[in-house]
């Protein structure tokens, strides 16, 4: 029998996660966001949570439905500020929710290098920028890097298309994003896909994400939204 | 071989579509380019299909086609800008760990980004205009800006309150150090290299008229003809 457990609910899926906990979020805007298992999480009432995802939720569904309850405490993103943000906009102005900008590239890399056991990284991305302010730097060969650390979580809630019983993944188009890296990152990886087949219905060189990351699935109806734009 | 510089003095400005169209002409046959949100995202609809470029888009896809319209929006294939577009064949996929690991590792051929201003060493600034109102988003600007072998801004010379986006340092918060190699504006396009700041061509100016009005609106005012 596969460790992945296959469970019937997002409640479910979602029941353990504590007060205070980091949750690494997939999805770029609306692309591959595990609404269904945020909207689980907005049920069971953790809060005090550090979120890591790309943006800072879209109108009022997945991770803004998260925000606008007032589970999160502090959000860890590249790009925060899109033209339907107006959940979180609101709580930055109000100083309700703090929040750490971390270069898009550095966020992904960052994540993969703690799912990589990786202890830190010399980067080339961010050098005499301000986001770069604080950091060890050092010059090898001539270019100038800073030091990165990984990132991980207590959880990942991400979205992929289809699985396996055994826990192997693959995704829909863009919407993969940042599903496969915040897999390997986080002590318990839960998944919401559209479909479950059997242990070996996957074609194994299409795999894309493997089993051994994947804690916990399940499937919901596939669904939809379209964001307003990036500003 | 450089040519001299071209003055066009029969004409005004450039509008922004023309500027895109004079990038798309100058994009080397068969590059992987990456187009900025915002007005960069237009050189895509003037590149040919002669021309064999490659659209990186860093949510995760070589190959990206047209904006996608009426059925053909997939609510899962999207451009950075979150904009619904469509796959070209031989398109691929893959996570945002390789998608920027291709951008740093200076697999892609050029970048093309908007910025609030640009220094004479090539400087960018295009990510925060550090007024204390101002929300920082950052997205992958940073990583564009270090990581294409030649990065390329889009933009208009002068800003909406007069001043010179071209400039000895820039002011607003700093994407990357030295990165941008050439800057297309509607009234001027300039190389930014050893040699200093050269200008290739000017629209609706002439080369001293530009000097005099960088000069006047703050900007930086050291620039050459090409020989």
């Amino acid at each position: 029998m596969s460790r992945t457990r296959i469970l019937d609910t997002s409640d479910e899926a979602v029941a353990d996660i504590q007060d205070g906990a980091t949750v690494l979020v997939g999805g770029f805007g609306l692309a591959g966001m595990p609404f269904d298992l945020l909207e689980a999480l907005v049920r069971q009432g953790a809060s005090d949570l550090t979120i890591v995802s790309n943006n800072a939720g879209n109108g009022e569904v997945g991770l803004a439905a998260l925000l606008k309850a007032r589970r999160v405490r502090k959000v860890i993103c590249s790009f925060p500020r899109q033209s339907d943000s107006y959940v979180f906009d609101a709580l930055y102005r109000a100083g309700q929710i703090e929040l750490e900008v971390v270069p898009q590239g550095n966020l992904a890399e960052r994540i993969r290098a703690a799912g990589a056991g990786i202890g830190a990284f010399y980067c080339p991305t961010g050098v005499g920028t301000p986001l770069a302010e604080g950091k060890e730097t050092r010059t090898i060969e001539g270019r100038h890097y800073v030091l990165e650390h990984p990132i991980s979580g207590d959880y990942s809630l991400i979205s992929a298309h289809r699985a396996d019983e055994m826990g192997n993944l693959v995704y829909r188009k863009t919407a993969r994003n940042f599903g496969p890296i915040m897999a390997s990152a986080a002590t318990t990886t839960i998944v919401q896909v559209s479909d479950v087949v059997a242990t070996g219905g996957i074609d194994p060189e299409t795999v894309v994400t493997p089993s051994i990351y994947v804690d916990r699935i399940v499937r919901v109806e596939a669904r939809h939204h379209i964001v307003g734009g990036a500003r | 071989m450089t040519s001299p510089t071209v003055e066009h003095l029969d004409r005004g400005p450039l509008h922004m579509d023309e500027l895109a169209r004079l990038i798309a002409r100058d994009i080397p046959t068969g590059s992987f380019v990456n187009l900025g949100i915002g007005q960069p995202t237009k050189i895509a609809d003037h590149l040919t299909q002669e021309q064999g470029v490659v659209l990186h888009t860093e949510n995760g896809m070589l190959g990206m086609g047209r904006k996608a319209e009426g059925d053909d929006i997939d609510p899962d294939l999207t451009n950075a800008g979150k904009v619904p577009v469509t796959e070209t064949p031989g398109c691929s996929y893959f996570h945002h760990g390789d998608s920027f690991a291709m951008m740093r590792g200076g697999h892609l051929d050029v970048c093309v980004l908007g910025a609030f201003q640009v220094s004479a060493t090539g400087d960018l600034a295009n990510w925060h205009t550090g007024q204390p109102d101002d929300i920082p988003a950052v997205g992958g600007a940073m990583d564009l800006a270090i990581g294409a072998k030649d990065v390329y801004v889009m933009m208009t010379l002068f800003a909406k309150d007069g001043s010179a986006k071209l400039v000895d340092r820039c002011t607003m918060p700093l994407t990357g150090l030295a990165c941008v190699s050439r800057v297309y504006t509607d009234v001027a396009v300039f190389d930014l290299g050893p040699d200093g700041v050269v200008v290739r061509q000017t629209f609706g100016i002439t080369l001293d008229g530009l000097r005099d009005r960088l000069r006047s609106t703050g900007g930086h005012t050291v620039v050459l003809a090409r020989t």
